[in-house]
């Protein structure tokens, strides 16, 4: 029986004749599934040319490539991914490592040409039909690098409120490692570093745990690492390709942990300058800010002596006094100087060019002169009022407060101005109350609301978080005056700070009105550069442009050639800029020198 | 012999081998035939060819050669970032990418310590499933073909097709899934997924009816498969055989209960054996193993949970760093162990991975040992019985 069912049974095929067909009549309209990982497509807006598509891409089929209509500019390299699909996987994994998450794919499968050429195409900028397709491939809901940012340890404000100590408690070995993970290496943050330091590579080293490494990288472009490790300006992490879709990678705190691991006793020989060959070339340098110091430190490796002149009685310019201590404590600056001063730089200090030496003279006694003197005088709000002997300037009162001299402390402070000096000298003044007084009753007000207020946010919250009010958004109209004592500070609503073309035109409600009282008022909106050490013949020779500022080359070269000028004169207040001013002036003095007949 | 291969015994015909185990032949006698069966031909899934010595029609001597395929993909992953390997272990096997992801990732993980989700292991245990359903559908209509019944073929791949689509769906690929990442999965189901897979599933039951009477139902078949390419039971362990073509042979070899990984612990079956290792009934077993699996894929649907983390926090995949060790991470694939072999230096780069491929015993040493005395007619359906793909011989 079996063997006629065997037969008999096959048959039944037959009965697929009567059948509707299932094969799909024209497969070519047939649409992918709505996460199919059809053809790129590229937001070329919002995409920045990162490159971390091109580094996932096993098989190479990404290539940045220029693109018409975009420009290079900080936080964009100018760059767009061109797909070369005889090579592309279709794996989509350059749409899940997307920082920008600009990059996806579009469900089309379909594209027929002639030309093998064409399939080599820049999504986003070649238009083509799936442009606009809704359905296809986006990132998951999953990350192939950690977005969030390892929590930096910091003293709690009551255990800081009354101290200078440092707040900044800097990375472990296990967060630097876990925060250097997050790197994706794409290069955005040097390009946009003044100083166009090695910030991949120094953030390698750490994750190689090679500190030594990372202590070489960083002193190739920046001999002031301890500093800028605490109270760099960070451009680098505003870029950063991370910060996308997450946080910013922390780079000032890993260059931070790189060099406070690194013993200061050891920097000479882990970065090879035991012994420097001297070319009996002798520069002199005015001021010991970061330009000076910066270069200083190239000079001395290049072989030259270096001599600088330091008006006050220690080195470090605005970073010692003009930044408090709990930012940046006194022994780090010193950490970073002294190994600059062991390469065989000298520094004559309380010396003031001008006073008890001449700019001539040293023109005479060196082959070039660099300066750095940086912007240390306090600018007035000239308000009615603002002459009393009770208005401060901030400059003033932190140079004094890191001289440990004794600075007036009233009950009630009341002080102008947005930036981070003017949060600076807010949150001395409010441990110097607390000291004194034990409670804080400091007021600071900006022309800025909160929003645009140029401090760093975080200054803010922890300013905040130290009891010091923080009022943004009123314009100071005048100081009342009483008896010649300080009672107070009107201000009006400030609507805006700039007109449509960006310049400073602010505007203000009259009819909304506020008083801060104050016993003492400081003053902090902006600073002054003393050059009172150039004598008159030397401003006559020096070429200045329309606005008074020093007119210089790419080497910080003034028309006086043997006059380099560098530094916040220059670049106005930043401490990487200053690092990066030195660096190219050192070059520049090089050329000069050697080129000098 | 008479009892592997229903042939008429006459031992004086045989020629003698010498003290290399190959046979001293006499191309010049005009006895024998020396022709070339592959590289390109339907008895395997992929490129190798079989250098046959046929005396009459029947088999004498054979020696199979690889090469056609070769990709170098185990020394490419040497210069290639971990998560470079991912898109490209897919390719070692092209009809069943997903178990090559699923070792690649779990030898990777093992490494590194990382705990998957919950929720992808048992999306894992999915598509491994439906990898394995797939690949039976595309096997039986090989298996079928190779015994002159085109019809199956057609068939059988238009349910592997509509298969495809569910991957299409579920993975953003048909062929090359590129889902099983390192540290978890790259995808929830989407919606309606399991409502349109139940519709296939009952779709490849009905039609397995089919097969069954036109295929398994068949006097044709029978004749040529019955009692024809015997694996005899002490051949396991010697030969390294694996899967179907063990159990087949009554050894019940199957890691999926063997060592249980992912949510196969929670998941109710027996490994299906037989007791006698004829290519019909592998054929059958094979079948019994594709309505396993779909049985599988109902269970893993109803019992798995509906959304959660689909992937397991992991470092930054542009440097990764493995943590120095060696594993070996294996899965059940149609064809038997799957496996990989990673060595890892603390490096950002594998410093070796090895895949071990079900066919490389399969279709290299067993082959050559079976096919002697095969008539020349049967030999792509005795290739097709022992199921193996040479991509995965050659890495």
């Amino acid at each position: 029986m079996g063997k006629i069912n065997d037969i008999l049974s096959p048959f039944t095929a037959w009965k697929h004749l009567i059948r509707e067909p299932l094969t799909i009549k024209k497969p070519l309209e047939r649409e992918g599934a709505d996460r199919y990982r059809g053809f790129h497509k590229n937001e070329i807006d919002k995409c920045i040319g990162c490159g971390t598509c091109e580094d996932i891409c096993q098989n190479a089929a990404i290539d940045l490539v220029p693109v018409e209509g975009i420009e290079t500019k900080h936080g964009d390299s100018g760059l767009r991914p061109k797909i070369d699909y005889g090579r592309c996987c279709w794996c989509a994994l350059c749409v899940d490592i997307c920082t920008t998450n600009s990059l996806s794919m579009s469900n089309e499968f379909t594209w027929i040409d002639e030309d093998a050429d064409n399939f080599l195409f820049v999504p986003g900028a070649d238009a083509k039909p799936w442009d606009n397709s809704e359905k296809g491939w986006k990132k998951p809901n999953y990350n192939l690098y950690n977005p969030n940012r390892v929590e930096m340890n910091e003293l709690h404000p009551e255990e800081r409120d009354k101290s200078f100590i440092e707040i900044v408690q800097g990375y472990s070995k296990g967060q630097a490692l876990a925060e250097a993970d997050r790197c994706v290496e794409c290069g955005i943050c040097t390009a946009t570093c003044p100083a166009q330091m090695g910030i991949p590579e120094y953030i390698k080293a750490i994750r190689n745990d090679n500190l030594e490494e990372g202590l070489r990288i960083l002193y190739d472009t920046n001999p002031l690492p301890e500093i800028c490790g605490r109270i760099c300006t960070h451009k680098c992490e505003t870029v950063c390709s991370v910060g996308h879709q997450g946080d910013p990678i922390s780079i000032r705190w890993l260059k931070r942990y790189i060099a406070d691991q690194n013993p200061s006793e050891k920097f000479k020989k882990i970065l090879g300058t035991d012994t420097i060959e001297q070319n009996g070339k002798k520069v002199a340098i005015i001021g010991s800010g970061p330009s000076g110091l910066s270069a200083a430190h190239y000079l001395a490796l290049m072989g030259y002596s270096c001599t600088i002149f330091e008006k006050l009685p220690l080195a470090g310019g605005m970073m010692r006094y003009g930044i408090p201590e709990y930012r940046l404590p006194y022994d780090q600056i010193d950490k970073d100087i002294n190994y600059i001063l062991s390469l065989g730089v000298e520094i004559k200090y309380n010396t003031t060019i001008g006073k008890d030496i001449t700019l001539e003279q040293l023109n005479k006694d060196y082959d070039a002169v660099f300066a750095g003197t940086g912007l240390h005088l306090g600018r007035s709000t000239k308000i009615p009022g603002s002459d009393n002997k009770n208005v401060y300037f901030a400059t003033d009162l932190l140079r004094e407060i890191s001289l440990g001299n004794e600075i007036p402390i009233e009950n009630k402070i009341v002080v102008i101005g947005g930036g981070n000096v003017a949060l600076d000298i807010t949150r001395s003044m409010a441990r110097l109350q607390n000291q004194k007084y034990g409670k804080v009753n400091i007021i600071t007000t900006s022309l800025e609301s909160e929003d645009i207020m140029p401090a760093d946010r975080e200054e803010i919250i922890e300013g905040r978080e130290e009891q010091a009010q923080i009022i943004p958004g009123w314009g100071p109209i005048e100081i009342e005056i009483e008896n010649d004592k300080v009672k107070g500070l009107h201000v009006v609503k400030c609507l805006s700070v700039f007109d449509e073309d960006g310049r400073f035109n602010p505007k203000f409600d009259e009819n909304i009105k506020n008083f801060f009282e104050a016993d003492m008022i400081v003053e902090s909106i902006g600073q002054g550069m003393d050059l009172s050490y150039l004598s008159v013949s030397i401003k006559e020779n020096l070429e200045m442009d329309n606005r008074g500022r020093i007119i210089v080359n790419k080497h910080f070269q003034s028309s006086i050639e043997w006059l380099f000028l560098g530094g916040d004169i220059i670049q106005g207040p930043d401490v990487i800029h200053g690092i990066a001013n030195g660096h190219k002036a050192a070059i520049g003095i090089d050329n000069y020198i050697n080129n000098k007949k | 012999m008479s009892k592997l291969f229903n042939i008429k015994e006459d031992r004086s015909l045989f020629p003698e081998k010498n003290e290399h185990g190959k046979i001293d032949i006499d191309l010049s006698s005009h006895k024998y035939l020396k022709m070339w069966h592959g590289p390109q031909h339907p008895g395997i899934t992929g490129n190798m060819s079989l250098e046959i010595t046929l005396l009459g029609d029947e088999v004498m001597d054979c020696e199979t050669h690889v090469g056609y395929l070769h990709r170098g993909f185990e020394k490419l992953m040497e210069r290639r970032k971990y998560i470079q390997c991912f898109p490209i272990v897919c390719r070692v096997s092209v009809p069943e990418p997903d178990f090559n992801e699923y070792c690649f990732a779990a030898a990777m993980e093992e490494l590194a310590g990382i705990e998957i989700p919950e929720t992808a292991k048992w999306l894992r245990t999915l598509v491994l499933e439906m990898a394995r359903l797939a690949s039976y559908l595309m096997w039986i209509g090989g298996q079928a073909g190779a015994f002159g019944q085109g019809i199956i073929g057609q068939w059988t791949n238009y349910l592997r097709d509509s298969m495809l689509d569910r991957f299409e769906e579920l993975t953003g690929g048909r062929v090359y899934h590129m889902y099983i990442i390192p540290g978890g999965v790259r995808g929830l189901l989407p919606a309606g997924f399991k409502q349109r897979m139940e519709e296939n599933l009952k779709f490849i039951e009905q039609m397995m009816q089919d097969v069954d009477k036109v295929m398994f139902n068949n006097a044709v078949f029978k004749k040529r498969s019955v009692d024809m390419g015997i694996i005899e039971k002490d051949w396991i362990y010697k030969f390294g055989i694996t899967g179907p073509n063990a159990r087949a042979a009554g050894i019940p070899l199957d890691v999926r209960k063997d060592n249980p990984y992912l949510a196969y612990p929670e998941l109710d079956f027996e490994t299906i054996t037989a007791s006698h290792s004829d290519i019909y009934n592998r054929a059958d077993l094979r079948r019994k193993d594709l309505l396993l699996s779909i049985d599988l894929i109902r269970q893993i649907m109803a019992k798995m949970p509906d959304g959660g983390e689909i992937r397991a926090e992991t470092p930054n995949v542009l440097h990764w760093k493995v943590p120095k060790g060696e594993t070996y991470s294996k899965a059940e694939c149609t064809r038997g162990e799957y496996g990989y072999y990673m060595v890892a230096d603390g490096t950002e780069y594998p410093r070796r991975i090895n895949v071990r491929g079900p066919s490389y015993t399969h279709a290299v040493s067993l082959l050559e040992k079976m096919i002697i005395n095969c008539n020349l007619a049967d030999i792509a359906g005795l290739m097709v019985s022992l199921h193996t793909y040479p991509p995965e011989i050659e890495r």
